[in-house]
């Protein structure tokens, strides 16, 4: 079980090259969403405390 | 066509409109995105030739893709806004930008980090990879002119001509590896004919585009959403929601 998955996150001697490429495109994808998403939420408990 | 568009521009229904979508598009994209991600590094066999160093594909052909396709939006939306004076348009001009130039970032950074390996350098001044970089040029140019321009109004007209104007680089993106002698490899997704990849290797290509295309979707409405809502307005029947 653990060679399998050592042999999987080694990645044919490329892990190097393919986890920073994942890596990279999920931060991107989490802080472009995160930022609207928490500005959003914000404003919606600022209405919720107006009112 | 326009007039169902043009009503959503008020804040009330473009509210309802998002806030119905949203959990839907999530679901969606979790949907496609679970799919690519197994099925690009696990379940698809490595490459004869790459090995393992092809599964880089899965998030930067999506990158790519979505580099351009957004560019093609904006430039929708410019002739829309110029034309019809649709404010809508120019709030998906002006949120797109900044999506779109993150994804050519990294469309940028995935290439060199395939590049290295399989080319033997990060960088080179090839066709298809110094037309991507003019693209990010461009997206930046547009950010930084919707900010330069005091006056909103007369700003929004400025830069949906110059999205207008930097459209020509898109054609030259797609047909560089055709029109030029490069070391990028050519399409390996064709519409009007057979793909030059396996359906094994395929399906989950099309699954991560699918769930990409579905994030852009997510996050510009997300962007729009605030800024019809927040910026612009402070409604009360928003609070009554809420």
């Amino acid at each position: 079980m653990s060679e399998t998955l050592l042999h999987f996150f080694h990645m044919g001697g490329y892990a190097w090259y393919v986890w920073t490429a994942y890596a990279s495109v999920f931060t991107f994808l989490a802080v472009q969403w995160f930022y609207p998403w928490r500005r959003w939420q914000k404003y919606l408990r600022d209405q919720q405390l107006k009112s | 066509m326009w007039l169902p568009i043009n009503s959503l521009i008020s804040p009330k229904k473009f509210f309802y409109l998002s806030n119905r979508l949203i959990p839907w598009l999530a679901a969606l994209f979790i949907l496609s995105f679970s799919y690519g991600i197994i099925g690009g590094l696990i379940l698809a066999p490595a490459d004869y030739l790459q090995g393992d160093g092809f599964r880089i594909i899965y998030v930067h052909a999506p990158c790519a893709f979505l580099s351009l396709f957004i560019y093609a939006v904006m430039a929708a939306a410019a002739v829309a806004g110029i034309v019809w004076r649709l404010k809508l348009a120019f709030l998906v001009m002006k949120h797109s930008a900044t999506i779109g130039a993150g994804f050519t970032l990294l469309a940028l950074i995935t290439g060199s980090l395939w590049g290295k390996p399989m080319w033997g350098t990060w960088w080179i001044w090839d066709a298809r990879l110094t037309s991507e970089l003019i693209l990010l040029f461009l997206y930046a140019g547009t950010i930084l002119f919707q900010s330069a321009i005091s006056q909103k109004k007369q700003g929004e007209r400025a830069t949906a001509i110059l999205v207008l104007v930097g459209f020509i680089d898109i054609p030259i993106i797609h047909y560089s590896v055709y029109w030029w002698n490069t070391l990028h490899q050519g399409a390996t997704l064709k519409v009007f004919a057979p793909s030059a990849i396996d359906s094994t290797m395929l399906y989950p290509l099309l699954a991560m585009i699918a769930a990409f295309l579905i994030y852009y979707v997510i996050v510009l409405l997300l962007r729009m959403g605030y800024e019809l809502t927040a910026v612009e307005a402070n409604h009360h029947w928003l609070r009554k929601q809420t």
